[in-house]
């Protein structure tokens, strides 16, 4: 479903990803996981060409993202992404932002769009809040409200950018519970989390990345109790 | 908000005065009392005292074109502005044709050369290099007699490009006061950038572009009186010719700043108002 080859990307003097190659099957949950600042977000934002390779190649379903011919907004249509700090679009109620890509994107006629978008709340559990502003929520329903956007667009893989790294501690679970459920699913999803309840219950496999590189990777429970690597063993003393 | 008002309301069953009360004395807008004495006695002046009735007569007849001039020179500069504003933020992907790459290369060009010029010069001598200069050469190049463009017009269009330049500030700058995040958020479902401008960034710009626009909306309609220098009749003109031909200057100088003075504060007063409109459904907005 995805494929990274030899991905470099340099802002300036940073070189925040330093060859990195990495490929996602479909149905499959990938969590990354490294120190901040070791480039594991500007890895994710390659994945839809919010970051362009400076280096290296990504495709996303066989279509070359670093190709200048290709259709990038196509390839997000079909790529949900959850940011950290949710994003919403706060003059569109919450029907407003989930159906906007709908209608302007897929050209859903207004009815179509708001039972969609009915549908995908139903699944992040918060349907009544279909007309609320995103000001009247909290960060949890907010970030719900994310993944629904990003849902109803009948996505081919997920990206999830640090998602509940911007939450109060007890409105997590229900955002992660919501990414479980999403999982179990079979959706296949690139997770950048520090949440290490979440990986070991969902992950398929777990990716440490430090300086740019990807450090080690495998069996989540595998990567957490017998990492083969100093650094790994390093980060995760720290964490756990 | 909700603990706030609580905790008014059991202060105010406290039986001693609460620390922290203002004093009223020192809080009270003694401003407004005093601006309005001074404007209401020009005012009273202008309007009701015999010696000024000609001046009053004379010059309150070029009131209607400063607006005028106002008007439209606000309409033009802000389509201007709006061209120039997103023009010098112009940007493409990397997966952008050949021809925006072009075009958004070329736009952010000139609009940064024209803002940077215009805002170089001085607004007096841009309206005499505009009006005498600039636009009749332009007549002369069409081969159209010069007085197409009469002083009204030519006054019009030289404030026009003049205030485009200050508004095109004010558009770019209500655009990039918008997280980065909405834009990646409006590109991440798939839309395109110019439908996430449209949808999601210039919708909420507009909040914060109100309030300097309508400083903006001021600022032209006091420099409109700039333009009496061309020939063009308005309150400042009139003002001028009168005085100068019947020596009241005190008379002719009086009315003209009750004039400005009560114009302008009228549309500060309607420009809060929208404001506070424009702003109401924004509280508790992260």
């Amino acid at each position: 479903m995805i494929k990274v080859r030899g991905l470099h990307k340099q802002f300036g003097d940073v070189h925040a990803v330093r060859g990195v190659d990495m490929d996602v099957t479909a149905g499959e949950v990938v969590v990354i996981v490294g120190p901040s600042g070791c480039g594991k977000s500007t890895l994710l934002r390659c994945l839809n060409g919010l970051e362009r390779a400076t280096y290296g190649t990504v495709e996303v379903d066989g279509v070359d993202l670093s190709n200048r011919k290709t259709d990038i907004d196509a390839v997000r249509a079909e790529t949900g992404m959850v940011f950290q700090q949710f994003n919403l679009v706060p003059h569109l109620t919450v029907e407003g932002n989930i159906t906007l890509a709908l209608r302007k994107v897929l050209g859903n006629d207004k009815k179509e769009a708001a039972a969609i978008a009915q549908v995908q709340l139903e699944k992040v559990g918060i349907p009544e809040k279909v007309d609320a502003y995103p000001r009247q929520l909290s960060g949890g329903q907010q970030q719900r409200v994310a993944i629904a956007r990003s849902l109803a667009m009948n996505p081919k893989v997920m990206l999830f950018d640090e998602p509940t790294s911007a939450l109060d501690p007890e409105m997590i679970k229900e955002v992660l519970d919501v990414m479980l459920a999403l999982a179990e699913q079979g959706m296949t999803m690139v997770v950048v989390t520090h949440e290490m309840g979440f990986a070991r219950a969902a992950a398929d496999r777990l990716v440490f990345i430090d300086h740019g590189q990807i450090v080690e990777q495998g069996d989540p429970t595998e990567v957490f109790e017998n990492p083969q690597e100093a650094r790994t063993r390093e980060f995760f003393d720290q964490i756990l | 908000m909700g603990a706030t008002q609580a905790h008014r309301e059991e202060g105010a069953t406290h039986p001693e005065k609460a620390h922290d009360a203002d004093s009223r004395w020192e809080t009270f807008p003694y401003w407004i009392l005093i601006l309005a004495g001074l404007v209401g006695y020009l005012g009273y002046l202008a309007l009701f005292n015999e010696a000024y009735d000609v001046a009053w007569t004379r010059i309150s007849g070029g009131i209607w074109l400063t607006l005028r001039i106002t008007l439209w020179a606000f309409a033009i500069s802000l389509s201007l502005g709006i061209l120039l504003g997103l023009g010098r933020i112009a940007e493409t992907d990397h997966n952008s044709v050949l021809p925006a790459r072009v075009a958004a290369t070329i736009g952010r060009n000139l609009s940064r050369t024209y803002i940077e010029f215009i805002r170089g010069v001085p607004i007096l001598p841009l309206i005499f290099f505009l009006a005498l200069v600039i636009i009749p050469d332009i007549t002369d190049w069409l081969g159209v007699s010069r007085q197409t463009i009469d002083e009204f017009w030519r006054g019009v269009i030289a404030l026009s490009i003049i205030y485009g330049a200050y508004i095109a500030e004010v558009i770019r700058g209500g655009v990039q006061s918008i997280p980065r995040g909405q834009m990646e958020a409006g590109r991440s479902v798939g839309l395109s950038r110019l439908q996430t401008m449209r949808s999601v960034i210039l919708p909420q710009a507009m909040r914060a572009i109100i309030p300097p626009l309508g400083n903006d909306f001021i600022a032209i309609l006091k420099d409109s009186s700039l333009l009496s220098v061309l020939a063009v009749a308005d309150v400042t003109r009139l003002a001028r010719q009168y005085s100068s031909g019947s020596f009241k200057f005190r008379e002719s100088y009086v009315v003209l700043v009750f004039i400005y003075v009560s114009l302008v504060l009228v549309l500060s007063f309607l420009l809060t108002k929208l404001e506070e409109r424009m702003t109401r459904d924004r509280k508790g907005e992260r």
